[in-house]
């Protein structure tokens, strides 16, 4: 009977490489990164997010006008060289109030989403780690103040703290953060259950070390699509506040009132509402689209 | 006897919540300097004093809290501030069925529309019209409603006349108000829908009723659309209150003497009888609105009933 040995070949050298792993490790983030650049429309919207936001800081620079510099004998100017929108009723620069309502825009969309996350991801993490009584308690208390009519409640803010961007930014906090909450309190409840908590339970990691460095970070994903499906939600609050009149106030430039100033004018000077309601329509559009574009490349059942 | 739980439990919610909003409503409205007889000319003493006695402003806070409570409870809601010899019960009886009809006409369409290009979406999954629907979804969500009313009004009834600009009272007038207020539920309903849909298809008795032979639309009608429809009920409550504050710009814009006009105007008027009283009235609306379609939820869905409220709230 032959030595075991005997059967056995000794492998060639130029096989070797067979044995070697041929894929690249791609991280969680690299292929969700990967995956958005294909989705064409979504990394479309974030280039034009990227300019925009470029603008809003350069924009108003680039012109030879202010946003409150007056030109009586030039009202209703139509686009041309010296005014690339046109002017409004005070002779105003459409151009460079558009990157101002940018500015505004932008501030109040990021600002209020970012204050939703910081609330929202604390609370709900807080609620669904502790299970139990402190759980139903505190989600009882999203509950009801989620059932409160929520445009209202801005509404009633603004009579009483006066227009403003900062009374906007609160009055959308108040109510915005409850569905960042529960999104994160249902992930949590998941992730509690699996077992690197469990070990590092038993390797005697604490309740906030838990939820810091283990549990929080999981969810980021989620978070962040929330975050860019908030920030439209909150341009949009801001809009249509200053569009009733009850936003920022003259001569500060914001798209939602020079919307509502361009809707009188309509029938004679129609671009004067067409550029603010373009760049709300086109702003709105982009996060929109990049929100419903991290949540497909960030969603890994449709990893491949 | 879990029924009766679940309901109790949404009834107290459903209190509390209301109970909330009245004191906000009133404590926010307290909180402001000055008072509704505040105004540049001077106005004897004596004037301001039998106003504010006839108003019931004199008394102590809480008095005026209580005797708010029970108003609200008794729903009589005192006289308005700024139009004299009106009371807030009148403003709401004569603005609330314009805005019901006009709601009523964009809730149907936003259903109508949206179930079916998300049905189209599902169906033809991947290709071409479900990107078309989809993009139209999202249009439908970005472009804010009053920015699609102004656009509709310009377009259909300034450049070519074929619809009425404003105002209120035939069916015509109607039709670009409620169009512009339906868009974005009818987005979010097409979106629903279709992400259900999609899952509904995959399930194998889709798959039995296919290889019986049945026809598609049949297949889709009679046993995908009734699963996939589940949570779009669950989105109603929220969609009426959509369309409850879109009404508030469309009104204004077309010129319709419905309720979300005359809250604004309120507004504007600093007329606080008129405030707290539409803001408890559409709070009561959305409200229990919310509770019957929770309501509704736990008939329709029997799945429910088999596990515990609890865990089916994540």
């Amino acid at each position: 009977m032959d030595k075991i040995e005997d059967l056995f070949i000794p492998c060639k050298d130029k096989n070797l490489h067979l044995q070697k792993v041929s894929f690249v490790s791609i991280s969680f983030w690299e292929d969700a990164w990967i995956r958005f650049k294909k989705n064409k429309l979504a990394f479309g919207s974030l280039i034009f997010l990227l300019i925009l936001i470029f603008m809003a800081i350069l924009g108003p620079f680039i012109s030879n006008h202010t946003y409150f510099e007056t030109h009586l004998h030039l009202k209703n100017e139509k686009p041309s060289k010296e005014f690339w929108f046109g002017t409004d009723e005070l002779g105003r620069d459409i151009f460079t109030r558009i990157w101002w309502g940018a500015r505004i825009s932008l501030f109040v969309g990021i600002s209020a989403a970012f204050i939703d996350m910081i609330i929202g991801v604390f609370y709900g993490a807080f609620s669904g780690l502790s299970g139990g009584k402190t759980d139903e308690i505190m989600m009882r208390f999203a509950d009801i103040l989620h059932s409160l009519p929520y445009l209202l409640v801005v509404i009633l803010l603004m009579v009483v703290m006066g227009p403003g961007i900062p009374t906007i930014i609160l009055a959308m906090t108040i109510t915005g953060w409850i569905n960042m909450a529960r999104i994160v309190r249902a992930q949590i409840l998941q992730l509690k259950e699996l077992d690197f908590v469990l070990a590092a339970r038993s390797l005697g990691a604490g309740f906030s070390r838990i939820l810091i460095q283990h549990l929080i970070p999981n969810t980021l994903g989620s978070v962040i699509t929330t975050m860019t499906l908030t920030i439209p939600a909150a341009i949009f609050t801001e809009a249509f506040l200053s569009f009733l009149g009850l936003g920022v106030q003259a001569p500060i430039a914001s798209w939602g009132t020079m919307a509502s100033d361009g809707l009188s004018a309509l029938r004679y000077y129609p671009w004067r509402l067409f550029f603010p309601a373009a760049f709300i329509s086109l702003t709105m559009l982009s996060f929109n689209l990049v929100g419903d574009g991290l949540r497909d490349a960030l969603d890994p059942r449709l990893r491949s | 006897m879990q029924l009766i739980n679940f309901i109790f439990k949404k009834l107290l919610i459903l209190l509390f919540s209301l109970f909330l909003v009245a004191s906000l409503t009133f404590f926010l409205l307290k909180s402001i300097p000055g008072d509704p007889f505040s105004q540049e000319q001077a106005v004897p003493e004596e004037i301001i004093k039998s106003m504010k006695a006839y108003y019931g402003l004199d008394e102590p806070w809480h008095i005026q809290y209580f005797k708010y409570l029970k108003g609200i409870a008794t729903w009589n809601l005192g006289p308005s501030f700024k139009y004299e010899g009106r009371t807030v019960n009148e403003i709401i009886s004569e603005g609330a069925p314009v805005s019901f009809i006009l709601g009523a006409e964009a809730l149907i369409l936003a259903i109508i529309f949206g179930i079916t290009l998300g049905s189209i979406a599902a169906i033809k999954r991947c290709r071409f019209p479900d990107h078309v629907c989809m993009i139209m979804a999202v249009i439908g969500i970005s472009i804010p409603n009053f920015i699609l009313a102004t656009f509709l009004q310009y377009f259909f009834s300034m450049k070519l006349g074929i619809l009425p600009v404003a105002r209120w009272g035939s069916f015509t007038q109607s039709i670009l108000p409620s169009i512009s207020l339906s868009a974005l539920p009818m987005a979010f309903i097409a979106r629903l829908t279709r992400g259900n849909m999609v899952e509904v298809l995959e399930q194998d008795y889709v798959m039995t009723a296919k290889s019986k032979g049945l026809p598609l639309f049949l297949i889709v009608t009679r046993h995908v659309l009734k699963n996939s429809l589940l949570t779009v009920v669950t989105y109603l409550a929220p969609l009426c209150s959509g369309i409850l504050t879109g009404s508030f710009v469309v009104e204004k814009i077309f010129g319709i003497p419905g309720l979300g006009g005359w809250f604004v105007t309120s507004i504007t008027n600093r007329d606080y009888t008129v405030i707290m009283g539409v803001t408890m009235f559409y709070s009561s609306v959305l409200m229990t609105s919310v509770f019957l379609v929770d309501l509704i939820y736990y008939f329709l869905d029997p799945r429910i009933k088999l596990i515990p409220r609890s865990a089916s709230h994540g």
